[in-house]
């Protein structure tokens, strides 16, 4: 079950560059509070725009800006 | 009653505040600290337009930390809600200007939406309309007006325009301060009984405010132990939970704000398509050339250091040196002289001779902040950085560090966690600042040859290079070490906006460079002077009438000797019967084992002010002729001529040279580092344990060094 559980979750930090998702939820409630404040909004679109050289940190396009932060916490945002 | 208005600029970083901050105020305008805490307080002047009868008048402006909303995330942002939830604090404004991004209308409003609620009589300035069109937005200015119900104005902060338009608006709200109606977000429709509790406890008017007690409470520094706790019972008691409530706060005020953005903002942008900032990222952030363009940046930035500032220095030091030669030449001989021309003169030369590095380094820095690069190299360098315990944004502070590290100190206060704040103050001084520059040079003239390795490279250079090298490196293995001994106080966050690139405008850049340098020459130049005066004290006076003793018994023995040689044996007798030389003579034991003297022990006690009086130091020390003891060849060739009295042959041996270059490289020597560490850390407890670990790794190399090329 948790297994199965852990597949129907993907975050942002599983997109490829140029893909789009729609956020659906947070997974840390902390994290999500500043998330929120930078425009990361359950609905809201963000797209993976381009990655750091070493893969992280990642850069995100969302509500209509380009927002950096590491792997670790954009896998705290939930998509559909 | 403040005797002039306040007006506070509120806004998201970048989004052009600093650039409105310099059109109003020009160069009427101070760097300060906000009362009770350690945060840089840009403020500065503005005339205010006159209106129906009553005269025009000025108006204080105070540009706050830029934020993206009013719960703090670093310590430069905790002062704006510190000021702004707190009508008695002494910068609380009269009105508060927010600037908004046009091109980011929504997350720029969510900050804006929160001012208002605190109850602050706003107005909303409306900028980077350009940018925006270029994104093919259209913002209509007066219905986000009639839809927020509060003055907007237009303007463009880069070019100036709107300015006045702007003034005309705070003008009018100074003379009818007015207030929303209702709250954007109001906490008691859902809190009613709690904010109602805190309103009556602490006596406050609005509802928002009353709810900022609740949340932030622990930061509040207008707070009492006892308010706090009397609040922290008031949220047990109604079991509020903060962290839930903030959230459901944000995603409330977003929704309002969509609603608001759909009315005013018609959106023509493709969807899709990257805009060409995004293309530059593409170039800027690649695995390759990401790294190779930040490694040339870096060059240039060393460049502009060592070789462009080069000739204004070498000016700088001439014109000190022609002036100390005049004055020695045209007054009378005396005490008063020699303290004028040795001590304060001297002193100040040696302050202002680092401006022109100073003035580059900031140039560049800010050049680079403006277009928008340096939070892409932050990027780029965060994932390494993260090794070593410290974060992407510690990389401003580590190449501010190259010039000077009070400057770069105090750059750390953007990094969000503490422990990485901490580390990289800690690490920052092995960062060899530009007043080891003339240690190194001087040192390395004297034992390394002037010889062309590998074709291209002059051997001085590399080993210069090498010395650099060699504090990077110490920097990262310190940052390492402290990793595992600090324990983090909260999580490490970087979430961070990469603004659009754009050219930057020079005005910004020069008035930056302007304060730093300003700053620079005030701080960190009156301590220079300070122990400069004290240094000559020391070197001019002795106990009782020893000085006067030991000319006389030198005189005596040396009597056959041409007179300018005999002067300067006279100088060096007596500066051995000064006070200083006893001192040296007293730690001489404590530094033999790294192969210096008393006379080196001098120059390194001294130094202790600031490195750079080292040079100066030595060079009064091996008697050198004051009026030019600028003159590097002069000092170099004394140096080169010094003997060993134990050996017989010369003092300055590769390994005495290198093993006080290892020393230098790894030593805290510098009081101004230590008082800027205290301040930042609030305690002695960092500087302490800085000036330990540092001077320990300086003894134990040196030591290790010497030892080894004996």
């Amino acid at each position: 079950m948790a297994g199965q559980f852990r597949m129907s979750t993907r975050s942002v930090a599983d997109l490829k560059v140029g893909e789009k998702a729609v956020i659906k939820s947070f997974s840390d409630q902390w994290m999500s509070l500043k998330l929120l404040e930078m425009g990361c909004l359950p609905g809201a679109e963000i797209s993976l725009h381009c990655k750091a050289p070493l893969g992280d940190p990642i850069c995100l396009n969302v509500s209509g800006y380009c927002l950096s932060m590491r792997k670790s916490e954009a896998s705290t945002i939930l998509v559909e | 009653m403040k005797s002039k208005p306040v007006i506070a600029l509120v806004g998201n970083p970048n989004s052009g505040k600093s650039s409105l901050f310099n059109q109003l105020t020009g160069l009427r305008q101070k760097v300060g600290n906000f009362p009770g805490v350690t945060v840089d307080k840009k403020s500065g002047l503005t005339s205010l337009p006159e209106q129906a009868g009553t005269a025009g008048l000025e108006a204080v402006v105070v540009d706050l930390p830029g934020v993206y909303s009013i719960y703090p995330k670093s310590l430069d942002e905790q002062i704006v809600t510190d000021i702004l939830a707190n009508p008695a604090h002494s910068d609380y404004p009269d009105v508060a200007v927010v600037v908004v991004d046009a091109s980011n209308l929504s997350r720029n409003l969510l900050l804006f939406s929160q001012i208002v609620d605190l109850g602050v009589p706003v107005v909303l300035a409306l900028n980077m309309l350009d940018v925006a069109r270029q994104q093919l937005q259209e913002v209509n200015a007066v219905r986000l007006s009639m839809q927020l119900g509060v003055p907007v104005v237009k303007i463009n902060a880069r070019m100036g325009e709107g300015l006045d338009l702007l003034k005309q608006a705070v003008r009018n709200l100074l003379e009818t301060p007015a207030h929303a109606e209702s709250l954007f977000f109001d906490p008691a429709r859902e809190l009613n009984g709690l904010i109602t509790d805190v309103r009556n406890q602490y006596r406050l008017e609005n509802n928002y405010v009353a709810l900022q007690y609740l949340i932030q409470h622990d930061g509040f520094s207008f707070l009492n132990q006892q308010q706090r706790v009397g609040l922290d019972a008031l949220i047990e008691k109604h079991r509020f939970n903060e962290q839930d409530f903030q959230a459901r706060e944000t995603i409330e005020r977003y929704r309002r704000i969509g609603k608001v953005v759909k009315e005013v903002v018609t959106d023509k942008r493709p969807l899709g398509q990257s805009t060409w900032s995004q293309r530059i990222d593409r170039v800027l952030l690649h695995p390759f050339w990401g790294y190779a363009l930040f490694a040339t940046v870096l060059l240039l930035i060393f460049q502009a250091i060592f070789a462009w500032a080069q000739p204004f220095m070498d000016a700088i030091d001439s014109g000190v040196a022609w002036l100390n030669g005049t004055l020695q030449e045209r007054l009378p001989e005396g005490p008063l002289t020699s303290l004028l021309t040795d001590g304060v003169l001297a002193g100040i030369g040696g302050v202002i001779v680092f401006i022109p590095q100073i003035a580059f380094l900031f140039m560049l820095v800010s050049l680079l902040e403006e277009s928008g690069y340096m939070s892409r190299v932050m990027v780029l360098m965060d994932r390494i950085m993260r090794q070593f315990g410290l974060n992407g944004r510690s990389v401003v502070p580590l190449i501010s560090g190259v010039a000077c590290a009070v400057p770069a100190i105090m750059a750390t206060r953007s990094i969000g966690s503490w422990r990485e704040r901490l580390i990289t103050i800690l690490v920052t001084p092995l960062m060899s600042c530009s007043a080891r520059l003339p240690i190194y040079t001087i040192l390395i003239a004297l034992v390394v040859p002037a010889r062309t390795v590998l074709g291209v490279f002059n051997l001085q250079g590399l080993v210069m290079m090498g010395l650099y090298l060699l504090g990077l490196t110490a920097a990262l293995v310190a940052a390492y070490v402290f990793k595992k001994i600090v324990r983090a106080r909260e999580r490490s966050v970087f979430v961070m906006e990469l603004p659009t690139y754009k050219w930057p405008r020079w005005t910004n850049v020069g008035l930056t460079v302007w304060d730093s340098v300003k700053s620079f020459v005030l701080e960190a130049g009156r301590v220079i002077l300070a122990i400069s005066v004290i240094l000559w004290v020391l070197a001019s006076y002795g106990p009782g009438q020893s000085m006067e003793e030991a000319e006389t018994r030198i005189r005596q023995s040396y009597r056959d000797l041409p007179s300018d040689q005999l002067e300067n044996r006279v100088a060096a007798g007596r500066l051995e019967a000064s006070y200083a030389g006893r001192f040296g003579k007293v730690i001489e034991p404590v530094i033999k084992p790294l192969g210096y003297d008393w006379k080196i022990g001098i120059a390194l006690i001294s130094s202790f002010a600031a490195r750079e009086v080292f040079v100066g130091t030595m060079a009064t020390i091996y008697s050198i002729g004051s009026a030019d003891d600028e003159n590097t060849n002069t000092v170099k060739e004394k140096l080169r001529n010094e003997v060993n009295p134990e050996t017989g042959g010369p003092m300055f041996t590769p390994a005495l040279a290198f093993s006080l270059l290892i020393f230098y490289v790894f030593a805290m020597m510098c009081m101004s580092t230590i008082a800027i560490v205290y301040r930042e850390t609030r305690g002695w407890k960092w500087p302490a344990i800085q000036l330990a670990y540092m001077s320990v790794l300086a003894y134990v190399s040196a030591f290790l060094v010497y030892q080894l090329l004996k």
